[in-house]
Parts: structure tokens; C-alpha cells; sequence
């Protein structure tokens, strides 16, 4: 039941009896006709962390997040998230569920009919019982706290640049103050400078807010800066569930090919020194130390 | 049942399985002339809203004043949503005496932090007339320019077509009289021949009582052949294919496949515009004849019923009732129906903006106006032509 299931040598790492999960996948088979997407999937996420979710084009990563917020049933096996199966929930369950977490979309989804204002208000709005001055007041907050400011406010989706449809689609995301947060290809398509940015804001979040983040990326240098444990998809199911340093560890052709390439290279020097009581546990979100960022994080100022 | 026991097992696993929120709520106690303030429970949207109790608790905020002394150590979870509302409360300042502890003033310092910038929600003016009919006339102006423009370049259009008729976009114009002209054989063929039937009972009880009844094949020919029969293909394609034409060229803007047409060079007048109105033009005269047909079978059918006219008298008195011209008249209207309907329907497609409230509008607009056209160009061509074939 525990994390020593999944992955099975965590040599020296993580206590686990101190994580608690908060989402638990179990023997997950996905299949769309005769395409395996999912087979025998297992993976477990705890509160605080950041887990990264890598592999390799159409190795399903997308599917998986799709899956576990409920917009695809699985074919069989079972996914809890804070302990409940969503297969069994009601219907006032699972939105009480629903306000828990927060997904940002590939490509933003933002509502193309309403301004960058609205966009985050909605969720807010759709509460029906706050008063309006203080939904937009919050709303401006968090369009603040991505890094835009009340200029941006009244923009529409179809007049932002990539990297805003990012920061727009993040802020409504976080609007109910989710303690979950998806992030899918969060830096995909941005300049290095944007996603640098990026990344530095979504640490400052989840130093504030305590979130707990699970992010498909491809970005190899967002990966390293901000994953406390990083899962490879490959052949069907999660390969390993580890941090970095352990996972390079591992001899199988994704991996090496992924991680120890030159652009893997490249980015694992970013990782700062190992320390010798092995990483940092992922139990304590509040903690700075459990961030790997020893420039020390700024909040996002574009 | 298994759900249940499942949630129990799991307890110690998951500390916080969908806990419930705990209420919001203000407690005040006074000692010795001061009043202290303890906020309890969880002050975050989600919370506020479930107990319906913000205004209130805002209210509550308000008569306590910023004076007093304020103790959120018994607060549970704080968000911004619930630190605004005492911010507010307070006078955009923290209190003197204030008890909070780390992550809580964290989260005050971020409300604190928030610049406006003198953003205010403005309402854009919706129903101010003078507003209203200075847009309208303005759009009107814009959109008729912008129709100009477009027959232009569909002359423009046509020559290049003409000048190298093995280059021209044939594949298009075959699929869209498919999917305009042939699959649009059942709807038309229903209406025509259920309006057929209608007109013919409601002309019969009238002719009947002046012994007229031999006229039912005038009034038939010519109504159906002269204009109902160009005129409901018309409507049904313009309802039927205009929404359709706008939609796509629509979604093309929404998903920049627009763009990329041009930037690879493909003309949007050449490829998207004159294709359509092509097939428009060759499907909508064909439409027509079979809407007149079977219009025609209609009438004949209920003539039979009431009238006990024959088929084959109906049949043989039509080329004496309805002189030719106006079956020519009818084709060619199907022509230029065709041309409109085809033209409107493109003009709206590519005035949409990438965004879904646009779509929805664009082809609604497509729709009413390509209807409208085709009853004013019917107007026109019945004052032009009221020589020929009466």
C-alpha cells in the first residue's frame, strides 16, 4: 500500500511512513480500441511534493493526467485522489473534490468569450454566494501573483502571448486555492527566459501556498529545477517514481537516452551538489532548504 | 457498502480524506473596556460560500473595527479570498494588536502588495440607443465595403479561373455540390412537395365555388415555377449550407488555418470563396427544378384528391398556363440566389474573431442575412422582369 511498493529500491531515500499520498493509482489499464496506452500502471504522489511525469512522445503522460481528474475512465483499475475513488463518488462529493484541485491545460483552454478578469473569477464566481468587489479584488490578486498586473486585466485570450495564456491559465487554476495542482507541459513553448520565470513562480507558490504539484513536462530544464521526484513513463507503466540522482541510476534505453544524452547532461548540472544524508524529503513543502534552488527564488516579475 | 470501509481503512493513510471545511465565525469578548476579536474556522472561498455567509461575516468584520484586539490563532485555513475580506475590515492596514502567526501575515502581505492600478470592472454599454445605432450603422458601412471588396475579387477570381481551367480548384467544387446540392435532394424534396399539396388544397375550396377549377393548374405553375419553388430552395440552402460555410471558415480563423493559407501562398478568394459560389450557382438551379417538381407532384396529387383534375390533363395544360420564360426565370433567379447565398455566407465566415461568442454570432448573422438578401434580390427581380411570362 505504501510508496516501497511501487518503488521497490528507494535506497537511503524518503521516510514513508511519514508521506502521506494524495493521489493513489492502482494496476491502471488504459486502452482507446486496440492501442495499450496504460498497462499494470501504478504510481503514488504525496502532499507537498512536486512529481514530474516524463516520457516519450505518445507514451500517454497527457492520458494519465486525463485520468486521474476524471476526464477519461479508465479501462480498469483504480485511482484515488485524497482517498476518494471518483468512480464511486456522488455528484456533490466530487465537486467538493473538484474545488480541491486545479489543472492547467496544455494550451491554457481559457474561455475565448471572456476577458483574462473573468476568466479567473469564474471559478470564484461559479460559488454563487461571494460578493463581486471582492472576487475581482482576488481575482487581481492572483493575476498578480503570475507575474501580470491590472493591465493585463481586461485583455482577451486572443490578444495574450503564449507565455500569458500560461500565467492566465495558471492564475485560474490556483483561483480556489487548490491544494493540487496539474500542470500539463507548463513550459512548453515559451523562450527560456519565460520559463525560467515560470519556474521561479511556481516555487514561490508552492512555498506559499503549500501546493502539491504533478507536471508533464518535456522541458528537461524545468524538470530538474523544480521535480522532487520525477516519474518515467516507458512501456506502458510508471518505470520509476525517484528523484533524479536515482533515477539516472537505472539502465534502461529511455532513461539513458533521456537523462545522460548531452542536453541531459546539460541540464543535470544544475542540480546542486548531493548532500550526504541523502535528498531531501518531500514531507516538509514549507521548508526552503527542500527546494533544489540555490540562486534563491524571486517571484516571477514580467 | 465496500466504499465505506475502504474510507475507514484508509484513514491513517489519508489524514484529510474531503474533510469537511469548518464554518468561518467571529467570537467577541470584552474585558476591561477592550473588545478582542478571535476568528475561527476556515476563512477561504470555499468555506465562505458554503455557508452563504460572507456578506454577513463582512458586515460582523465591519462593526468590530480595526481597534480592537484581533486573534486569528484559532483560525484554521487562511486564503485570499478570506484575508481580503478582513483587509477590507481593517482599513487596508494590519491592526496594532494583532495576533497571527507566520503564513498568515505572509498571506496579508500579499494582499497587501496588490496594485490596482486603477483597474475598475467597466461594463461596456449594451443598451444606450444612440450607441446601439451608431455601431449598427458603422458595422453596416464596414460590411458593405467589405462585400465590394469581396464580389471584386471573385471577378478577379473567376478570370484567373478562366484564363487556366486545369488549375482551378476542381476537387472543391465538385465536394461542395455533393455536399450542398446532393445531400440537401431529401429536405428540399419534402418541403416542395408538402408546400405543393398545402397551396393546392387551400387554391381547390376557392376555385370550386366560382367553377374555376380548371385555373388550379395556372395557380400551381406559376406560384411554384415563377417563385416559390426558387425562393424555398433558397431558404432551406441558405438555413441549411450558409450556417455550414460560415462555421468552417470560421473554426479555420479560430484554429489559424486561415493564416496559414496565406502564408503559404493560397488565396482565401480562390480556393475558399469562388468554390462555393461556383457550386452554389451550378447545385441551386438544379435544386430549384427538383423543388418545382416536386412541388408540382404535390399539387398534382391533391388536385387529383379534390378536384378529380388528372395527372395526365394537369400535365398536359401546364406548357399552356405557364409560358417557358418563367422557368428560365426561375433557373436563373436559382443562379443568382446561389451566388448570394454563397457570398454571404463567406463574408461572415471571415469576419470571425478567434474566440467562441463570434462563431455563434457570425453564423446566426450569416443565416438571417443571406435569407434577407435572397427575399430582397426576389423583390428586384419581380419589379425587373414583370413583362416577361405573365
Amino acid at each position: 500500500m505504501n510508496a516501497a511498493a511501487i518503488a521497490p529500491s528507494a535506497p537511503g531515500g524518503v521516510q514513508p511512513d511519514q508521506r502521506t499520498t494524495v493521489i493513489e493509482v492502482r494496476h491502471l489499464v488504459k486502452r482507446f480500441g486496440e492501442a495499450v496506452v496504460h498497462d499494470d500502471l501504478n504510481l503514488d504522489v504525496y502532499r507537498g511534493e512536486v512529481l514530474s511525469i516524463v516520457g516519450g512522445s505518445g507514451s500517454g503522460k497527457t492520458v494519465l493526467l486525463r485520468q486521474i481528474v476524471g476526464l477519461e475512465r479508465p479501462t480498469s483499475g483504480t485511482i484515488r485522489v485524497f482517498g476518494e475513488d471518483l468512480k464511486t463518488l456522488g455528484a456533490a462529493a466530487l465537486q467538493a473534490l473538484r474545488n480541491r484541485w486545479g489543472l492547467q491545460f496544455q494550451r491554457g483552454a481559457l474561455f475565448s468569450a471572456l476577458s483574462v478578469i473573468d476568466n479567473i473569477a469564474l471559478p470564484l464566481r461559479e460559488l454563487r454566494t461571494l460578493p463581486d468587489d471582492l472576487i475581482c479584488q482576488a481575482s487581481l490578486l492572483k493575476l498578480q501573483l503570475v507575474g501580470l498586473s491590472a493591465r493585463d486585466a481586461d485583455k482577451m485570450p486572443s490578444d495574450l502571448s503564449g507565455g500569458m495564456i500560461k500565467r492566465v491559465a495558471l492564475a485560474r487554476a490556483l483561483a480556489l486555492e487548490p491544494e493540487l495542482v496539474f500542470l500539463d507541459e507548463p513550459t512548453a513553448g515559451l523562450d527560456p527566459m519565460a520559463s525560467d520565470d515560470y519556474v521561479a513562480l511556481i516555487r514561490e507558490l508552492r512555498r506559499e501556498l503549500g501546493l502539491t504539484v504533478v507536471m508533464v513536462t518535456h522541458d528537461l530544464d524545468t524538470l530538474v529545477a523544480l521535480s522532487d521526484r520525477v516519474a518515467v513513463l516507458a512501456d506502458h507503466k510508471v518505470l520509476a517514481a525517484r528523484p533524479i540522482r536515482e533515477l539516472v541510476r537505472i539502465d534502461h534505453p529511455f532513461i539513458r537516452e533521456y537523462f545522460l544524452g548531452e542536453r541531459g547532461q546539460r541540464a543535470m548540472q544544475a542540480l546542486p551538489p548531493a548532500p550526504a544524508a541523502g535528498p531531501a524529503s518531500p514531507a516538509h513543502p514549507a521548508s526552503p532548504a527542500d527546494a533544489p534552488d540555490p540562486a534563491g527564488p524571486q517571484p516571477g516579475e514580467a | 457498502m465496500p466504499a465505506r470501509g475502504l474510507e475507514s481503512r484508509l484513514a491513517h493513510h489519508f489524514p484529510h480524506p474531503l474533510e469537511s471545511l469548518s464554518t468561518p465565525a467571529i467570537e467577541v469578548t470584552r474585558a476591561d473596556g477592550a473588545a478582542t476579536a478571535h476568528l475561527r474556522g476556515d476563512w477561504t472561498a470555499l468555506a465562505l460560500s458554503d455557508c452563504h455567509r460572507a456578506r454577513a461575516l463582512r458586515h460582523e468584520l465591519h462593526t468590530v473595527g480595526a481597534d480592537a484586539q484581533w486573534s486569528l490563532a484559532g483560525l484554521g485555513r487562511l486564503d485570499h479570498v478570506g484575508a481580503q475580506l478582513m483587509w477590507q475590515a481593517w482599513g487596508s492596514k494590519l491592526p496594532e494588536r494583532l495576533e497571527a502567526n507566520e503564513a498568515q501575515r505572509r498571506v496579508f502581505g500579499r494582499v497587501a502588495g496588490l496594485r490596482r492600478e486603477n483597474w475598475k470592472k467597466h461594463m461596456v454599454d449594451r443598451f444606450n440607443p444612440v450607441t446601439l445605432l451608431g455601431a449598427s450603422i458603422l458595422s453596416m458601412l464596414a460590411q458593405l465595403a467589405n462585400g465590394v471588396t469581396m464580389l471584386g475579387q471573385l471577378a478577379f477570381d473567376l478570370l484567373r479561373f478562366a484564363r487556366a481551367p486545369q488549375r482551378g480548384p476542381w476537387r472543391e467544387i465538385s465536394a461542395n455540390i455533393y455536399s450542398i446540392g446532393y445531400k440537401a435532394l431529401g429536405i428540399t424534396a419534402l418541403v416542395g412537395f408538402l408546400i405543393g399539396i398545402v397551396l393546392s388544397y387551400l387554391s381547390a375550396n376557392q376555385l370550386r365555388i366560382f367553377g374555376a377549377s380548371i385555373f388550379i393548374v395556372n395557380i400551381l405553375g406559376m406560384a411554384v415555377i415563377r417563385e416559390l419553388g426558387p425562393v424555398l430552395a433558397a431558404i432551406l440552402i441558405a438555413g441549411r449550407s450558409g450556417s455550414a460555410i460560415t462555421a468552417q471558415i470560421g473554426v479555420m480563423r479560430v484554429t489559424e488555418e486561415l493564416d496559414a493559407m496565406r502564408v503559404m501562398g493560397i488565396s482565401h478568394g480562390f480556393r475558399l470563396i469562388m468554390p462555393r459560389v461556383i457550386a452554389l450557382a451550378v447545385a441551386m438551379p438544379l435544386l430549384v427544378a427538383w423543388t418545382d417538381v416536386m412541388a408540382l407532384s404535390g399539387g398534382m396529387l391533391a388536385a387529383h384528391f379534390q378536384l378529380n383534375i388528372s395527372a395526365a390533363f394537369f400535365l398536359r395544360a401546364l406548357p399552356d398556363a405557364v409560358p417557358v420564360a418563367n422557368l428560365w426565370l426561375g433557373l436563373g433567379k436559382g443562379v443568382v440566389f446561389g451566388m448570394l447565398i454563397a457570398l454571404t455566407a463567406c463574408h461572415f465566415g471571415l469576419r470571425i474573431q478567434p474566440n467562441t461568442r463570434s462563431l455563434g454570432e457570425g453564423t446566426t448573422a450569416s443565416v438571417v442575412t443571406s435569407i434577407t438578401v435572397v427575399i430582397v434580390a426576389d423583390a428586384i427581380f419581380a419589379i425587373l422582369f414583370k413583362d416577361v411570362g405573365i
